[in-house]
């Protein structure tokens, strides 16, 4: 009886009589816990959430329709902002699917480096996904921690492809540039420094006692459930499924590192948590062996002959005046502008009919304008056969697919991406029905939506 | 399994309601005739061999401008299943005219299909029948036209809608 007393003070005199006095409560689309624009339709019972209706699309911006009116490599920015705290794993897995489609394979350096770089990205991710759930549940510090740790990586990713953000580093057979001199000393002393910002927040948050409260048992989903609802990832193995696209079907170069697959069995907001913060160690391990093993060796700067301007070896180029320029080294950035012929042979398949030639060719030689010109001029390009073909990489959510169709043209006929996030984000109101308002925050901040690639 | 005998195992259940099979790049395609669709998807689930257990994705793909393909049926509902057990994929297809675009739904078999439905449905057109709730997933509910079907184009503005004033 002392509880619909309670239910009286809140909503007023009958309410507690069960006649049908419920709340509904829309949250979002604009919520400041809400982590990207979503809303959720609520009927409370008091605190109780009691069926809750979830909606999604206001970030849609037809992403698969785009993709359908330019080249292949065309859609590549497109993929940077779906899942935009990962994208350079976006870029890899629809350039796979892309290669899946023509039937070839990339360098074994170019499979080290999507291998390498991924990793940073999903440290990246994991790290933000922790960080803000940790600061919606009061804890600021861990936050502003996380995010230190994350401008550390993310210099790394500037190093690699000159933006933050938008990287746009993928290509199909390939990347756009090997990686810079000294690279992998960098990326050691990143790690060095996230490790002891992981350790931090681990003392921090590990066993807090608030922190705990809001977590251990809340938005539990069972395995059966989980497995029902197509969800992947970290809520995945959260529940006890050792699956990982990574281990399960090995792509890139993860057949060749060491890693354990983390496990939890609660399937609880906490187990989530362990399970990222587990995570990222192991992709800081993949990482450094990746780099450690990288074929190809080290960058050599050191070239005979004088490297000349790029504004110059242009101009000669169109007087003309090849002769002997193929032989000149270009002195390019190695991140913004281009490569040199030797580190881009080594990071682009030698698929002619895929890879755009490096720049010495195209201005040097014929031969390499006409290769440069057949991929970039309106009805050429990389022209794969037709058919389909679906390629799924472990994403920082789960199995990242590209389910791409081709018609014989120059065009994708059907760019499809499967969102990682999504089924976790239908499965959603399973996970906060019956429990408090206030739970919605972790569990939601748990699923870690983005709304880039849930909307697309 | 191997993905040829995946095929195998139904084209043997299912005989002539399996109507094609084919591989590509080492993906294996089964196309499925529509009225045995949620049949088939949960023997595959079901099926001790089998055991696909996850829908990864459900989607569309709009035939109207492929070239050969113009005057057939112009959809195809495309499913991607995986197995978590066994570790195998196989994806399941149904081809679907456009003057009589439904498909039974997969929901009683996936509660993911719910939200993979409403997609298809809101970018394609394709009704989903017997699905509990078939409302617009990413568009809203003014929203006129299906925007991933071929014919609808791509520079086409529609009014944004507000609140009601």
């Amino acid at each position: 009886m002392a509880e619909t007393t309670r239910r009286e003070i809140m909503l007023g005199e009958g309410s507690g009589t069960g006649t049908g006095q419920d709340l509904k409560v829309g949250m979002g689309p604009a919520h400041p816990a809400m982590h990207g624009i979503i809303r959720i339709i609520a009927d409370l019972d008091g605190e109780i959430i009691r069926k809750a209706d979830v909606e999604i699309g206001y970030l849609h911006r037809a992403f698969e329709k785009d993709c359908e009116v330019g080249g292949w490599n065309n859609a590549i920015p497109y993929t940077d902002r779906l899942n935009y705290v990962s994208p350079l794993i976006n870029n890899f897995a629809y350039a796979s699917a892309v290669e899946k489609l023509l039937g070839i394979e990339v360098t074994e350096r170019c499979k080290y480096i999507r291998t390498a770089l991924s990793e940073i990205s999903r440290v990246c991710d994991h790290l933000t996904c922790i960080g803000a759930s940790a600061m919606e549940l009061g804890a600021f510090t861990v936050f502003l921690y996380m995010i230190k740790a994350r401008e550390f990586l993310w210099e790394l990713v500037e190093d690699v492809t000159g933006a933050r953000l938008t990287i746009s580093y993928g290509r199909v057979g390939g990347v756009k540039a090997d990686l810079p001199d000294g690279f992998e000393a960098k990326v050691r002393k990143a790690f060095k420094e996230t490790r002891e910002v992981l350790d931090e927040v681990h003392r921090l948050l590990t066993g807090n006692r608030i922190f705990m409260d809001r977590m251990v048992g809340v938005g539990a989903l069972s395995r059966e459930e989980t497995i029902a609802y197509g969800i992947t990832g970290p809520l995945l193995r959260a529940v006890g499924v050792p699956y990982d696209v990574r281990r399960a079907a090995p792509h890139w170069a993860y057949d060749r590192v060491d890693f354990e697959v983390v496990t939890q069995s609660d399937g609880d907001n906490y187990a989530r948590y362990l399970v990222r913060m587990a995570e990222m160690e192991q992709s800081m391990r993949i990482a450094e062996q990746a780099l450690g093993t990288m074929p190809g060796g080290p960058i050599n700067v050191d070239f005979e002959g004088r490297p000349i301007d790029p504004a110059a070896y242009v101009d000669q180029g169109k007087q003309g005046k090849t002769e002997g320029l193929l032989l000149v080294p270009l002195r390019l950035s190695p991140n913004l502008e281009g490569q040199h012929r030797r580190e881009w042979n080594r990071v682009n398949t030698a698929d002619k009919r895929v890879a755009l030639p490096p720049k010495e060719s195209t201005y040097g030689s014929i031969e390499g304008l006409m290769n440069h010109f057949m991929l970039i001029m309106e009805g050429y390009g990389i022209r794969p056969p037709a058919g389909e073909a679906y390629f799924a990489a472990e994403g920082a959510n789960g199995e990242l697919g590209f389910y791409v169709v081709s018609d014989g043209g120059d065009r994708p006929y059907r760019v499809r991406c499967r969102p990682p996030c999504l089924p976790p984000m239908a499965a959603l109101h399973r996970m906060i029905e019956g429990e408090m308002v206030a739970d919605l925050i972790p569990t939601f901040g748990s699923v870690n939506m983005i709304g880039g690639e849930l909307d697309r | 399994m191997e993905g040829a005998a995946i095929l195998d195992r139904l084209r043997a259940r299912f005989g002539a309601a399996v109507a094609e099979t084919h591989a590509h790049r080492g993906d294996h395609t089964a196309v499925v005739e529509r009225e045995a669709i949620v049949d088939v998807l949960r023997f595959c689930r079901d099926d001790a061999e089998l055991r696909f257990d996850m829908l990864s994705d459900l989607t569309a793909v709009d035939f109207l401008k492929f070239p050969g393909r113009e005057d057939g049926p112009r959809f195809e509902v495309v499913y991607h299943l995986y197995s978590l057990p066994h570790g195998h994929r196989v994806r399941l297809k149904v081809r679907v005219d456009e003057d009589d675009p439904v498909v039974p739904t997969a929901v009683p078999v996936w509660p993911i299909a719910n939200w993979l439905e409403r997609e298809v449905w809101d970018m394609f057109g394709i009704r989903f029948d017997g699905h509990p709730d078939l409302r617009r997933l990413l568009m809203y509910e003014q929203f006129v036209g299906h925007p991933l079907r071929k014919d609808y184009p791509i520079n086409r503005r529609q009014p944004l809608i507000g609140p009601k004033t």
